[in-house]
């Protein structure tokens, strides 16, 4: 795996930006991979369809946009309507369970995972910490960061004092990326 | 010297071009900055305004650019290293400042954070559209040095070397970078303190009374006085003599310019700084600088795998412009392929060094993105096909 590209997206003010950070340092800072993160912003800075694009690579990276997304997360539908254009085919696609709608035909042509991250985060207390379920789900479904790498760039990330919280939330989040690995290879089984 | 231990934030980071900027001209000893905010380079002043407080600088947020580029200097005479930090039109309303550093060889920085233009253009996306005004932008003769990173950590190291550079030429040194590199986050490594080289002023140890304000004695530039110190000093942006005073006569108009201009361009192989790949066997070279020598690699890659002889040249110094070093190499080479995120700047130095010795095929991109790799490659082979 030299290049994986990796979209985030959602609306401003959702964590998507922290999100997308949070995997960028778990694989430069702490794991011994490249990692670059863009942001594409418009003016508006809250509410409106935003994204972060990371990549990871065992090599420098040159290019520093992402071109075919291997991975997409959405967690708003705007977004999800806005940039899932050019994820691609078979790749794979995280989002919100009740936040975005995926129709059955367009679900068809990805690795589709959800993920129900704001009720989640409602039964932790704190609905802020949505974003880390979707972290957590997504270090469990894709594999590709390692689980105590992204700890620590969530310990190194977030305001002091909030970290139990925070990672209670990731771990909730990877939990439940487990169980959809799981179910996933027993339909395939079932299949065989 | 080496960098003051409280400054340095020792050890690696994930951050942006921007915040990096910021970091690195705090290690290299700056005390003074003031702006005005635009995007996309606001970070930095956000990053320095609050570090600041902690290692005994000042930041000042200005009524405008205008007076940004001006407070700074008032700084430096005062004895600080300082620096102000903009993008397109705020650079705009700095070139007046830019020409009397120039003329009162202030040594101060300025970080150009590249958005599309012309006027207030594309604020949040990229472009290196800034690279001729850069040069030229100040009216009358003079020259600067004008560095241009490609990462967040080149923007750490460069805005070091910016203020060094400064110091030892007593010039302004402008830091080109583009949105994208400002607003990248990658890995960035502070080293120790003690790995950091700074260049101090050189102030004068003559008494006041013997001492002149532009003279040389025979070095490079002129030692420095402080406000405060008891010296007498008049400074002017009228044409002076070496006491500083005005002296409008063509004799000292010669004098006084044909130094600040020869300190830049006689030096230039001192200040060059370039990275070279794969151009020992090279049919074409590609010349790029910041965001786009990044951009360049994957089409260079193909070319290379499919047996085409390509080079690359990464300029990080573009002014003074490498002209020596791509005079000599256009008699080697078949062609130049230039891309650059503007309609045509910088190709136009290639193509004068190249002196018809060379090709020379600008690949533009009017900015707000970069350019396709396709796009690269396809002008390679162009050039190639048709040489």
């Amino acid at each position: 795996m030299a290049r994986t590209e990796i979209r985030v997206a959602g609306f401003g003010g959702q964590g998507v930006i922290l999100s997308g950070y949070i995997f960028g340092k778990a694989a430069s800072l702490f794991d011994e991979k490249f990692a670059t993160l863009i942001q594409s912003f418009g003016p508006e800075a809250r509410g409106s369809a935003c994204s972060a694009q990371v990549i990871v690579s065992d090599e420098l990276i040159d290019y520093p946009y992402i071109r075919k997304p291997d991975i997409m997360v959405a967690i708003s539908q705007e977004a999800f309507s806005k940039y899932s254009y050019d994820l691609k085919p078979n790749g794979i696609l995280i989002t919100e369970e009740n936040m975005v709608t995926v129709s059955g035909d367009i679900a068809s042509m990805y690795d589709h995972y959800t993920v129900p991250a704001t009720r989640i985060a409602d039964q932790l207390g704190r609905r802020i910490v949505m974003n880390m379920v979707v972290v957590g789900c997504f270090t469990a479904v894709t594999g590709l960061l390692k689980k105590d790498a992204v700890m620590k760039a969530i310990e190194d990330s977030i305001p002091k004092g909030t970290e139990e919280l925070n990672l209670k939330a990731f771990e909730k989040g990877y939990e439940h990326g487990l169980e959809l690995i799981k179910q996933r290879k027993e339909q395939v089984e079932e299949k065989a | 010297m080496k960098a003051d231990k409280k400054a340095v934030l020792t050890g690696a980071h994930f951050i942006d071009g921007d915040h990096a900027a910021g970091e690195g001209a705090i290690a290299a000893g700056c005390k003074f900055v003031a702006g005005y905010p635009i995007t996309p380079s606001t970070e930095i002043i956000e990053r320095i305004a609050a570090r600041f407080p902690l290692v005994g600088g000042m930041f000042v947020q200005m009524e405008d650019e205008i007076a940004s580029s001006i407070a700074i200097q008032g700084a430096v005479w005062a004895g600080k290293k300082a620096m102000t930090v903009t993008s397109g039109p705020g650079f705009s309303l700095m070139m007046e400042h830019i020409g009397f550093a120039a003329i009162t060889e202030t040594p101060c920085v300025f970080i150009n954070v590249q958005r599309g233009g012309p006027s207030t253009g594309l604020p949040t996306l990229p472009a290196q559209a800034d690279m001729m005004q850069a040069r030229w932008g100040s009216h009358g003769d003079y020259e600067i040095i004008a560095i241009v990173p490609n990462s967040p950590q080149e923007c750490f190291d460069l805005t070091i070397r910016a203020f060094n550079l400064a110091e030892e030429y007593r010039v302004p040194v402008l830091v080109m970078m583009d949105e994208c590199v400002g607003h990248m986050t990658e890995k960035v490594v502070i080293p120790d303190p003690d790995e950091i080289d700074i260049v101090d002023r050189k102030f004068t140890k003559k008494p006041p009374g013997e001492y002149t304000l532009f003279n040389t004695n025979g070095e490079m530039v002129p030692e420095m006085v402080k406000a405060g110190d008891g010296y007498r000093i008049h400074l002017t942006g009228l044409t002076h003599d070496e006491k500083g005073y005005p002296a409008m006569s063509p004799k000292v108009q010669q004098t006084m310019l044909r130094r600040l201009v020869d300190k830049v361009l006689k030096n230039e192989d001192k200040i060059r700084d370039l990275e070279e790949d794969q151009i020992e066997d090279a049919d074409v070279v590609v010349v790029s600088y910041g965001i786009t020598s990044r951009v360049v690699l994957p089409a260079i890659n193909k070319a290379r795998k499919e047996g085409l002889k390509v080079g690359h040249i990464r300029l990080i110094t573009v002014w003074p412009f490498p002209e020596l070093y791509i005079r000599e190499l256009a008699k080697k080479v078949e062609a130049f392929v230039v891309p650059e995120l503007n309609l045509g700047q910088i190709v136009h130095e290639v193509e004068r060094c190249a002196a018809g010795n060379a090709v020379t095929k600008l690949v533009p991109h009017a900015g707000g993105a970069v350019h396709a790799p396709e796009d690269i490659y396809d002008a390679i082979k162009g050039v190639l096909t048709n040489a």
